[in-house]
């Protein structure tokens, strides 16, 4: 297919990947903030690939797996009132919250159905005005301004039945978090490709600028990311820091302008809970008051036992990149995809699924 | 969950968009790209298109991955 098949070239990969090693003389650390990133990485064994001087780290990229397990459980106690459909993407529906999942709540009788795109959602609500349909809005600034986009549709098509729950996360801030709490140690982050094409290279600035950290924003396909990680490795050898963009081809550094308009006008910049992080101020995205009639957290309320973390699951350290999925003792031993513990196993992009699917522990520095 | 992936567009009707790939054709919104074109390649992301191909920048890159190749050769 025209724009992936020629990004998969493994001879290319293999002669890229030994340039790569005669530049890297520094022991340096990289963390691929996106779940997709992770995911190609793993499938393609671009760990094996790089030299031993390169360590990669997954970072909190995966929207499934940051969801807070309070969040999840006010998902799944909305299911279950009278007369509610819950609409969300498909991986949401097997993470477990703190007593149950929507999976489980779908089983007893209530009614969770996965959508491909935030319009079918607004369809389900239009095809059954005698119900309350809330989707469940996950993801990052990719995925936000398709949910922005259904809240806007809804009022145009006047389906005043469609609600929103707004767990929409927002990259840059947590990066800062991240980076502000200095718990792991990095050089350089491969920056999210796709998030990218909405927010465009601006936002990065201040991790070169501020903590000396070098960006380069990355394609998913592996020649996409083994040149990012070639520029990053160019960036730490030379010490000199900055965002770069190495997928031109969707990126542009002023990002999609009409997409983020539409964003801001359904969205305000609110804080955001994460799995394993907390409250992280700045980096979720709350309906404005102006649609609040679209806003499930102000139409609906429930009330909630307070949550609980699945005992021994490590998803939070590994969602901080302050651990590797390896070293979680569930990891494939009561944690497998088929009877997942945490949402890092789930989430066919979290870092724990990834690594039981294509990981080895041959080639991950630092085992 | 942040896959996007490219297709082409064969039709457009509004802010709605026929695409194709691998010879699978799909109705996008392209409300967020309202510059793409009928021949334009757009990055489908859940039903809609986030972004419009840059096909110059496509060869650019494929340009520098080659030179770069090339040159771990001579090394």
């Amino acid at each position: 297919m025209k724009f992936i098949d020629e990004y998969q070239d493994s001879k290319l990969a293999r002669r890229l990947a030994r340039k790569i090693a005669q530049r890297s003389t520094k022991t340096i650390r990289l963390m691929e903030f996106c779940g997709g990133h992770t995911h190609a990485i793993l499938r393609y064994g671009i760990r094996q690939l790089v030299p031993r001087t390169i360590e990669l780290r997954s970072g909190p990229g995966c929207p499934v797996c940051v969801t807070a397990s309070a969040d999840l459980d006010k998902a799944i106690a909305l299911a279950k009132l009278p007369g509610v459909i819950i609409t969300t993407f498909g991986d949401m529906i097997r993470v477990p919250g703190s007593y149950s999942s929507l999976q489980r709540v779908r089983a007893e009788g209530a009614d969770v159905r996965v959508v491909y795109s935030t319009i079918d959602a607004v369809e389900i609500a239009k095809a059954n005005p005698g119900n309350s349909v809330i989707f469940i809005g996950i993801g990052f600034e990719t995925t936000a301004p398709t949910v922005a986009a259904s809240i806007l549709k809804a009022r145009h098509d006047r389906a005043r039945n469609f609600y929103v729950l707004s767990l929409n996360k927002l990259t840059p801030p947590v990066m800062k978090a991240l980076l502000d709490s200095g718990e792991t140690k990095l050089d350089g982050i491969v920056c999210p490709g796709h998030v990218s094409v909405i927010i465009g290279s601006h936002p990065y600035e201040f991790i070169p600028r501020d903590y000396g950290v070098a960006c380069v924003i990355s394609g998913f396909e592996p020649l996409d990311i083994l040149l990012c990680i070639d520029r990053l490795v160019e960036q730490i050898e030379r010490g000199e820091p900055k965002v770069e963009i190495a997928y031109p081809r969707g990126v542009k550094p002023e990002g999609n302008k009409k997409a983020r308009e539409l964003m801001d006008d359904v969205f305000e910049i609110g804080e955001a809970n994460w799995r394993g992080i907390g409250i992280v101020p700045g980096s979720g995205l709350k309906i404005r008051g102006k649609y609040e009639q679209f806003d499930a957290d102000k139409v609906f309320s429930v009330s909630l036992k307070p949550s609980r973390e699945p005992g021994g699951c490590r998803c939070g350290d590994v969602i901080r990149g302050a651990a590797i999925p390896l070293e979680c003792q569930l990891f494939n031993k009561v944690c497998t995809p088929e009877s997942p513990v945490g949402p890092c196993m789930v989430s066919s992009e979290g870092a724990c699924a990834a690594y039981y699917q294509y990981g080895s522990p041959e080639g991950v520095p630092g085992l | 969950m942040c896959l996007a992936i490219p297709v082409k567009i064969v039709s457009i009707d509004g802010d709605q968009a026929e695409t194709e790939i691998g010879g699978v054709r799909r109705r996008v919104s392209i409300v967020f790209t309202p510059e793409a074109r009928v021949g334009d390649y757009v990055l489908l992301h859940t039903g809609y298109a986030i972004g419009v191909v840059d096909e110059a920048e496509a060869e650019e890159t494929l340009k520098l991955l080659e030179e770069m190749a090339s040159l771990s050769e001579v090394h």
